[in-house]
């Protein structure tokens, strides 16, 4: 993040403004990703009449970059409608879609409307392993067709390579894909518990001895030796700070109206069908409380050596339990990076030390370099 | 000053956070502050006022700046934002741009603190 957008994220956290929005329009999807977080039914979504008014009250509220995202945006039938609207109201947008829909004439009414960034997932450079997670047959031809679609328009694209069991040792091939068609491409190993809190896709999380050859790929984080450098102690500034920006900068708008502070962060926090966005936005008791959690009031993790560094997810730790809580998944993380263990993983190997004690040797053994695949 | 005309790109996002507007160029993602005067010139920037009546009208008008160094400001700063694509200027006033923006109200800058 450059200077400028630090000192905007700071002047929007001072002000309280909601700059950061997602919006999702529709849980509806044509793919049936094995580890997406949501049911792709419709249990009511909001009509184009209220998305448009969610929108004029974003933008009332100070709201600036706006994600549309889903379920499969181009599935809705009013989606160019709502985009124009979302532009004209001057948000800086960013779709994300599989695109598989994706024509020509779509690329160009999207660069028309100035969109900011287009995000495409991207899940294999071989088809038979993207296909194999997204569960159709011609997927990846058809979203790599629509990235050239976009990009000979002119427009940003990203490729979203979510790592897990099925496509860890893809993701070379990915971003020698992403070099071929001149987009840019992420890379994240995050896979999310289902919205409605069901764990069991967490499973597919990419194994340990994976995850440290992945931290340790300069084409993936950059500097190796500063990325798995041990953590410098925390100071005041950290102490004082926050997780994250959800519920304080950002949120989430789910097609029905729910909002929340982060789409991986569903805690509720009001209905946009009987509250207006504000009123959520200022008065919720669930977002006070997000907002009243600054890192010292975290009692594990403002003891960790972590605590300066560490992604810990406030939604992930809601979701295992406890807002204050460690999300254990950051937790290993940061000792796969590091090979210092968290507070939380020293205090799990005190209170349960057979189980944990063996958890950490197994970490240890495969952050020692076995090639795991 | 000559009788200058400006206009918004529409190839931009933006937002007034407090008193400051906050833009970002779409072509590039370039992002851009202006400080209360420059919005102000920004907000008024309809390609059909004149640079010189929005400075007198409305920036020597909430603010106690001298107009001459007002108008050498301005001159600089919509030359600088057309630079990067995201004002028009012209001699004529500016119509038909492709995508006209809605100017919207922000409310209070007081949400949660």
């Amino acid at each position: 993040m450059g200077s400028l957008s630090r000192e905007v994220s700071r002047k929007a956290l001072a002000l309280g403004a909601p700059f950061n929005v997602q919006l999702d329009i529709t849980y509806r999807c044509n793919e049936r990703c094995v580890h997406c977080y949501l049911d792709h039914d419709d249990h009511g979504e909001m009509t184009t009449a209220e998305i448009r008014d969610v929108l004029d009250q974003l933008a009332a509220a100070g709201a600036f970059s706006l994600s549309i995202s889903g379920g499969e945006i181009l599935l809705r039938k009013d989606f160019f409608e709502i985009l124009e609207h979302a532009r004209s109201l001057l948000f800086s947008v960013r779709l994300k879609t599989n695109a598989i829909l994706m024509r020509e004439e779509h690329a160009r009414r999207i660069r028309n409307l100035g969109v900011q960034q287009v995000q495409i997932s991207i899940y294999s450079h071989r088809a038979e392993v993207h296909d194999g997670i997204t569960k159709v047959r011609g997927s990846l031809a058809r979203s790599v067709q629509a990235i050239r679609f976009l990009k000979s328009e002119g427009l940003r694209v990203i490729i979203a390579n979510v790592l897990m069991r099925q496509n860890a040792g893809d993701y070379p091939g990915v971003q020698a894909l992403a070099a071929e068609l001149g987009v840019g491409i992420t890379i994240d190993p995050t896979i999310t518990p289902k919205m409605d809190g069901d764990h069991s896709i967490t499973a597919m999380r990419i194994p340990t001895a994976v995850l440290k050859q992945v931290f340790n790929d300069e084409s993936v984080v950059g500097d190796v030796e500063k990325f798995c450098a041990p953590p410098v102690p925390a100071g005041e500034k950290e102490l004082n700070g926050y997780s994250c920006s959800a519920g304080h900068t950002a949120c989430y708008i789910s097609p029905y109206g729910d909002v929340y502070p982060c789409v991986q962060f569903p805690l509720p926090c009001g209905n946009l069908r009987r509250q207006r966005f504000l009123d959520i936005w200022r008065n919720s008791e669930a977002l006070k409380e997000v907002r009243s959690i600054r890192v010292r009031d975290l009692p594990t993790c403002s003891g960790c050596s972590h605590v300066g560094a560490c992604t810990r997810c406030p939604g992930l730790a809601w979701q295992e339990g406890n807002i204050r809580g460690p999300s254990t998944a950051d937790c290993e993380k940061s000792y796969i990076r590091t090979g210092i263990p968290s507070a939380n993983m020293i205090a799990k190997a005190g209170t349960a030390p057979e189980i944990a004690f063996t958890r950490l040797v197994n970490i240890t053994r495969a952050a020692l370099g076995a090639a795991v695949h | 000053m000559t009788n200058r005309y400006i206009a918004r790109s529409p190839e931009i996002a933006a937002r007034l956070l407090a008193d400051e507007m906050i833009i970002m160029s779409v072509r590039d993602s370039t992002l851009f502050t202006l400080n209360p005067v420059a919005t102000v010139i920004w907000q008024a920037a309809d390609g059909s006022t004149p640079l010189r009546e929005i400075v007198e009208r409305k920036v020597c008008a909430q603010f106690d700046i001298d107009p001459g160094a007002a108008c050498d400001d301005a001159e600089a700063f919509v030359a600088e934002l057309a630079s990067h694509g995201i004002l028009f200027l012209s001699d004529q006033p500016i119509r038909d741009l492709a995508t006209p923006a809605k100017a919207v109200p922000v409310e209070e800058h007081s949400w949660a603190r």
